[in-house]
């Protein structure tokens, strides 16, 4: 039987992360994965979206392209065949990477489904048959997948998840997305774009529910504008088969609507993948369809950890990467290992416009009793975007009044999701307004919007 | 075969020691002898020194970790010749065999853990970085660290840092800011806890040393746990001064071999009366009273980090000229942090002397194990009465503390008595 220092069960950006991590640690690693090396993330998440919705803008560009200057002898056309067979081919070369790199680092990877036994023992099933390891250390890194809602059970024809919508063998005529989290206003701003009717319906009061109020706001003014009907407070209640799709029936308000969709997506939050992987045999808690964890990813159980989606929102790739590199570097006892501070996780959603943030919202930084200062700056007055031709949007700053500390920051426009990570950083090294003030912006850039949002919070905006 | 370096124990008892810094860094050439780092018991800082010539090859514990236990390998030493390939064996983490985090989970509001015991030597390179945070000249903080410091009127370079590389941190300073509590970690400490400042107050936090703490928990265990009782009495010093004048007017000009202080005199003349009066000289034990056949006579000295109180061995012994620089010496290097242990450890009396600060007369407390301390006070011109007639004299006043479960009134009376005479007629002194 194969003795492992660490066994990852789950190859998503938490897993191989932490298996790299712990390679490099001098730990003697294996990681079991059932389906593709990189998990949903890279295959079937984050980065086939992005490219998708990378086609979808250059529609978009192509569309306003006479505005620029840009000439075209007919209307651009749209090949969602080509768009998803590009998707398709940027998630293969990142699986083929995560191979390479876990050759690299020496990883043991080993192909099939685990069920942890106790005592360190886990049985693996594959196609190859059945083997037994054993490992000191074991870190559940198995992920969730799409949440089902009473009468909308995905099918994969009618009903979608993630993974059929962003492999369409046809564009729909008419969309609804359930759900308008990151995924689902994804979704909707993608299809939209290529030539959808859209529906979008969201059951809190607000889109983007997470984010700050100011931006869900703006980003539904925006989508609307785009054609998308958007439906907050809306509750989907039932469905009905017609010839070419369904007919569903919501509740918005208290009021009953129904609506015909040729397909549903179902982006109404996740599920922990807890079943299957024997943890009964352990002391580790299941709450909610997520592991019960402590600050360094550790279960009820010696010995077994849990990472990433499985151990609990927010749901972010990065999220699940640095919790596995946290969870690793506390096995091997390293002084400076660094837990994940969850307010320090950025989050970025690629629709049009983008939004992107991190830590406190306004909301909540009053509701953990700061006293907040706040600055704002649309990038209507950024020289830069101007050019771009994409100045919707604005950046909030959220500051302690009292000693400056940045708690958070809440952007909407072009190319935030580039821009927040100069927040981040910010936040880690514990800046405050006067460190961003006296920072050297480039000019002209997006990045001298973050500049003016904190000038304006002190009544020294230059360019408002 | 590269050389480990370990903790060492330089005093009996001592189980774990801060490392402090560390003086050298990795690839440092360094030869018998030199100091490589410093580390602080509960007694004093002191230097590590290496024992063999070679390079500092790797830093296993990084500097400013705390409760290293003696023993620790805390660095690696690679000997002439050898190159960094010696080093592998020291490099890989210790694989563990036992799940080495917590299983239990900590709670939400957990502080971040301090920078993890310093007995898990782990990946050379991260501790590499995270060695010698630099506490002199420049303090690394972050600026929201400063802010806050600032505000709650803490001093930053007294705050440990535990960012990367010891930077401090927003957390340092709450962490410094809050009353935290005193480590439980010997019994007595229940009676050191941190008294409650008002609300609103200003203050600044000043962390304990190893030191301050020893010092907070002899004391209050002295206090408490021994029965003190005081004698006062008053000495007239006439002739000691004019003894003391004729003997530093012999040793004047460039090649001065001694300049006697009033202290030098009066440790000499406790020593001899210890040794006239040996009841003193002793310390109290459940089964008998241990009379100490030596006179080892400890001098307080006040230090940055506070008190020390060096042994003058055999004081009785020893001539008033080397007394005298056997202090100086002491007391010097007590200041600077470079005492050996053996220079502070032990004695069966101890003597303060407040007088240079103008205090007349003060009571001490006494430093355990020992059974008597002398308070010396200042000497002040006052009237006294000699052969019934008033005169101009030069006084001071002496108090001993004496523990009543070894010394009794009376045979405190006579020590002081027998010092009394000594310094009253310094003459005796010869005999």
């Amino acid at each position: 039987m194969e003795r492992y220092q660490v066994l990852i069960i789950g190859a998503g950006p938490g897993g191989y992360v932490a298996a790299i991590r712990a390679a490099q640690l001098g730990l003697r690693t294996a990681i079991v994965e059932r389906a593709e090396l990189g998990g949903v993330c890279l295959n079937w998440g984050c980065i086939p979206t992005k490219t998708l919705l990378r086609s979808a803008e250059l529609l978009r560009q192509a569309r306003e392209g006479a505005d620029y200057g840009l000439v075209l002898d007919a209307p651009p056309q749209f090949d969602l065949q080509a768009a998803v067979k590009r998707s398709r081919t940027v998630a293969g070369q990142l699986n083929r990477g995560v191979r390479g790199l876990l050759k690299k680092n020496q990883v043991s990877v080993l192909t099939g489904h685990a069920r942890l036994q106790g005592q360190g023992r886990v049985v693996i099933e594959g196609e190859q048959g059945v083997q037994e390891v054993s490992a000191v250390h074991i870190i559940l890194a198995t992920g969730a997948r799409p949440r089902a809602l009473p009468n909308f059970e995905p099918d994969g024809k009618l009903i979608w998840t993630a993974r059929e919508a962003m492999t369409p063998p046809a564009l729909p005529n008419t969309l609804t997305v359930i759900g308008a989290g990151a995924i689902g206003v994804e979704f909707a701003s993608f299809y939209a774009t290529v030539g959808s009717k859209v529906t979008l319906l969201e059951a809190a009061e607000r889109i983007l529910p997470v984010e700050d109020a100011e931006i869900s706001a703006m980003l539904a003014e925006r989508l609307r504008k785009q054609g998308i009907d958007v439906r907050t407070q809306a509750m989907v209640e039932s469905k009905q088969a017609q010839d070419d799709g369904l007919q569903i029936t919501f509740s918005e308000g208290g009021a009953k609507h129904s609506l015909d969709a040729e397909r549903v997506i179902l982006a109404a939050g996740i599920v922990g993948n807890v079943e299957g992987l024997g943890l009964e045999q352990t002391a580790v808690r299941v709450e909610k369809s997520h592991i019960v964890v402590d600050r360094w990813s550790a279960t009820d159980e010696p010995g077994v950890y849990a990472i990433g989606d499985v151990a609990g929102p927010p749901w972010l790739a990065h999220k699940a990467s640095h919790e596995g590199v946290a969870c690793i570097e506390r096995i091997a006892g390293l002084v400076d290992a660094h837990a994940l501070d969850p307010e320090a996780v950025p989050s970025c959603t690629y629709c049009h416009p983008q939004v992107a943030s991190v830590g406190l919202t306004e909301a909540r930084a009053r509701e953990h009793g700061h006293a907040v200062t706040v600055g704002r700056f649309a990038f209507v007055g950024n020289g830069k975007a101007l050019a771009l031709g994409d100045s919707q949007g604005f950046v909030k700053t959220v500051m302690d009044a009292h000693s400056g500390e940045l708690l958070g920051a809440h952007l909407i426009g072009p190319d935030v999701t580039e821009l927040i990570g100069t927040y981040a950083l910010g936040r880690t090294l514990e800046t405050t307004e006067l460190e961003i003030m006296r920072t050297v912006f480039p000019h002209p850039t997006l990045s001298e919007a973050l500049h003016e949002s904190v000038l304006g919070a002190f009544e020294r905006p230059m360019h408002v | 075969m590269a050389i480990k370096i370990e903790l060492p124990s330089v005093a009996a008892g001592m189980e774990e020691a801060t490392l402090v810094r560390w003086v050298k860094v990795e690839g440092d050439q360094v030869s018998k002898g030199e100091t490589l780092a410093e580390m602080e018991t509960d007694k004093a800082v002191m230097e590590l020194e290496t024992e063999a010539d070679g390079v500092l090859g790797r830093i296993l514990v990084p500097g400013g970790s705390e409760g290293v236990t003696v023993g620790t390998m805390i660095g690696v030493l690679l000997e002439p010749g050898e190159d960094e390939s010696a080093l592998a064996a020291f490099q890989a983490p210790s694989a563990p065999s036992e799940p080495a985090a917590p299983a239990s989970p900590e709670p939400e509001t957990a502080p971040e853990p301090q920078a993890a015991p310093a007995q898990n030597p782990v990946s050379a390179e991260s501790q590499g970085q995270a060695s010698a945070p630099e506490r002199e000249g420049r303090v690394f903080a972050s600026p929201l660290a400063r802010r806050l410091a600032n505000e709650y009127g803490l001093d930053l370079s007294g705050i440990q840092g535990s960012g990367p590389h010891g930077r401090i941190v927003r957390l340092d300073v709450e962490r410094a800011r809050e009353a935290a509590p005193v480590q439980a970690a010997a019994p007595a400490a229940a009676s050191i806890q941190a008294s409650s400042v008002p609300e609103g107050a200003r203050v600044e936090r000043i962390p304990n040393s190893g030191m301050r703490k020893t010092i907070a928990r002899r004391l209050t265990e002295s206090k408490q746990q021994v029965p003190h009782f005081y004698l006062t009495m008053e000495v007239d010093v006439e002739e000691m001064l004019a003894l003391r004048g004729r003997l530093n007017a012999k040793s004047s000009g460039a090649d001065r071999k001694y300049r006697l202080s009033v202290n030098d005199i009066v440790v000499y003349a406790a020593a001899r009366a210890l040794r006239r009066v040996p009841d003193v000289n002793a310390s109290w034990s459940e089964e008998a009273i241990l009379r100490y056949l030596d006179v080892d006579v400890c001098v307080a000295v006040a230090t940055e980090g506070g008190l020390v109180t060096p042994v003058i061995h055999e004081a009785d012994r020893k001539g008033l000229a080397e007394i005298s620089g056997e202090i100086r010496d002491l007391a010097h290097r007590a200041r600077a942090g470079k005492l050996a242990p053996a220079e502070y450890q032990g004695g069966g009396f101890t003597i303060s002397n407040l007088g240079m600060y103008g205090i007349r007369e003060f009571s001490a407390i006494i430093n355990p194990p020992q059974a008597a301390i002398l308070a010396v006070g200042a000497v002040e011109k006052r009237p006294v009465v000699r052969n019934d007639q008033l005169a101009v004299g030069n006084v001071m006043i002496m108090t001993l503390s004496s523990d009543h479960r070894v010394v009794d009134g009376a045979v405190g009376a006579r020590f002081l008595a027998e010092l009394r005479a000594l310094l009253e007629d310094p003459l005796e002194l010869l005999v």
